[in-house]
């Protein structure tokens, strides 16, 4: 369980996070979105132990993270947004050495990892360097890493930015996996669909602030089903309805191309943080 | 307090033992030129307190390598945590900043120490053969604990790598030439004297050679390399607990 409340950041006088209250609950895969520089990856950061937060009360499965510091780092375990392995150590060195950071006796030790990196599809690769290996090759070592220790909780900070659709589609399947072993899924990613498809619940952070926190669904339904995008002066503007025949009777009639589609999670995002994610 | 601290010593040993052959031909590379052209060019016929300046240079070169490597690791951890943001995996583990700062200081260490035995090897190629006992390894480890600790200090104050680079030339070189290595400082003023009383690394070379030439040391240089040393410690473990944003 991750419990946020009222949280701020604040970097000298450029406040990056606004009274955020949030409350993630135990096994649930939560998908945490925003436009760049919303400060998705700085409340990780705070949750993991790695940044000071300003103001507020944080805590992971009851542990605070300030004051229960190495309790509360016990329980998660974290795929941060850049690449962090040691490049000159093999694969399996980098989780060795994770395992030995969280005192994992050698047995256990190797056989998680083992089993870890069978499970990731990446145990061919266990002699290899990490600086030989491609971007999805180091990402899911990555992912392999965060669960040496089985934590109760994971973070995911854009684990499949730059990673090609099929790739995609296997760490999706491998985080489904993940939240089917029983851990809470704290996610952020660019790619909404990939939100749509895994998450049980959204947040959506523009600026520092929530703007809205509900399940994909919920925020799809309250756009309307139907959408009709059409190009007026070199801006794409989107219309939405409820029934089928009101947007196509509203496409009839007009004289520039239309597209008629339903209604994504995207269009939600855009409608409520009001930028265009890629 | 110090749990995991062998983790973070482990990862830099496998680095270490990866890079061995390259570190030690680097390490030798500069005791081999100071001895070539110190101690054969110029000084042949130099003494120096009833030694040869050959077996007057082998101490200091020891005082002064075993700083330089255990401060070395200070870009290593710069490179490490800005360039490859490997510092992130040691803050989000469930470790003590003071195991971290521990387990990087018997890194530095452990690189002093090796530098140590490729110039004492070096000394027996050139016939000098110094006295290793229990006041020169004393001596080594002490001056090796003290500039790791201050190498993990700085790593962790400065703000990118050119910072670093500016720190050891306005204090580790100067350091290097003027503790003691290369000349005896009892030629210099007493003003002089005085200053260079106070850098940890003249009581280190001091220390070291006369262990070499098998004297007894003075006790007043242990004592001030190893309280300087627990504070030095002690700062860069408070650094590393600042070093969050
Ligand atoms: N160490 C820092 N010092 C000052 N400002 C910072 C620091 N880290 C982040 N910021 C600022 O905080 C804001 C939030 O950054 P953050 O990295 O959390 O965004 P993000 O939502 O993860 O963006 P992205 O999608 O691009 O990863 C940004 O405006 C950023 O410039
Ligand atoms: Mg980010």
């Amino acid at each position: 369980m991750i419990k946020i409340e009222n949280l701020n950041k604040f970097f000298k006088s450029f406040q990056a996070l606004k009274d955020i209250n949030l409350l993630v609950e135990k096994g649930e895969l939560f998908a945490y979105l925003g436009p760049n520089g919303a400060g998705k990856t700085t409340t990780i950061k705070i949750l993991t132990g790695l940044t000071k937060y300003s103001s507020g009360k944080v805590s992971l499965n009851g542990y605070d993270v300030k004051k229960e510091g190495l309790f509360a780092k016990e329980q998660c375990g974290v795929v941060p947004q850049s690449i962090n392995l040691d490049q000159e150590l093999t694969v399996f060195e980098n989780l060795d050495i994770h395992g030995r950071l969280y005192k994992i006796p050698k047995k256990k030790r190797d056989f998680r990892i083992n089993e870890l990196l069978e499970y990731l599809e990446v145990a061919d690769r266990k002699d290899s360097l990490a600086k030989q290996l491609s971007g999805g090759l180091k990402r899911r070592v990555m992912i392999a890493r965060a669960l040496v220790h089985s934590p109760r909780i994971l973070f995911l900070d854009e684990p499949t930015v730059g990673l090609d659709a099929a790739i995609r589609k296997r760490i999706w399947a491998i985080i489904k996996r993940i939240q089917q072993d029983g851990a809470t899924i704290f996610l952020t990613t660019h790619y909404i669909e990939e939100a749509e498809y895994l998450a049980q619940r959204v947040a959506f952070l523009n600026e520092g602030s929530i703007v809205e926190n509900d399940t994909p669904k919920n925020l799809v339904d309250r756009m309307g089903a139907w959408a009709v995008d059409k190009v007026v002066d070199n801006q794409l503007k989107t219309s939405y309805y409820k029934k089928r025949e009101d947007a196509s009777a509203y496409t009839a009639c007009q004289n520039t191309d239309c597209m008629l589609r339903r209604v994504n999670l995207e269009d939600s995002f855009l409608s409520l943080t009001g930028k265009k994610v890629k | 307090m110090i749990r995991g601290y062998f983790a973070v010593y482990y990862r830099e040993l496998l680095i270490m033992k990866r890079r061995l052959p390259k570190m030690i031909a680097t390490m030798s590379v500069s005791p081999l030129l100071y001895l070539i052209a110190f101690g054969y060019a110029m000084g042949g016929n130099v003494n120096v307190d009833g030694h040869s300046y050959m077996e007057f240079l082998i101490p200091g070169l020891i005082a002064m390598s075993s700083m330089t490597q255990a401060f070395s690791i200070a870009s290593e951890i710069n490179i490490a945590r800005f360039y490859w943001h490997i510092f992130e995996e040691f803050q989000a583990a469930p470790i003590n900043s003071f195991a971290y700062v521990l387990g990087e200081v018997c890194a530095g260490m452990t690189r002093a120490v090796l530098s140590v035995i490729v110039i004492i090897l070096i000394g027996f190629l050139f016939g000098v053969s110094i006295c290793i006992n229990f006041y020169f390894i004393a001596a080594v480890l002490l001056n090796s604990f003290l500039f790791a600790s201050l190498a993990v200090g700085m790593a962790m104050l400065v703000k990118s790598h050119a910072d670093q680079a500016m720190f050891s030339s306005f204090v580790i070189t100067p350091m290097a030439f003027l503790g003691g290595t290369f000349f005896p400082l009892d030629n210099l003023p007493l003003w002089a004297q005085k200053i260079l009383s106070f850098l940890p690394l003249t009581h280190a070379s001091n220390a070291i050679r006369k262990a070499a030439f098998g004297e007894i040391p003075e006790i007043l240089s242990y004592i001030v390399l190893f309280f300087t040393g627990i504070i030095i410690i002690l700062w860069a473990f408070w650094c590393v607990d600042k070093a969050k944003d």
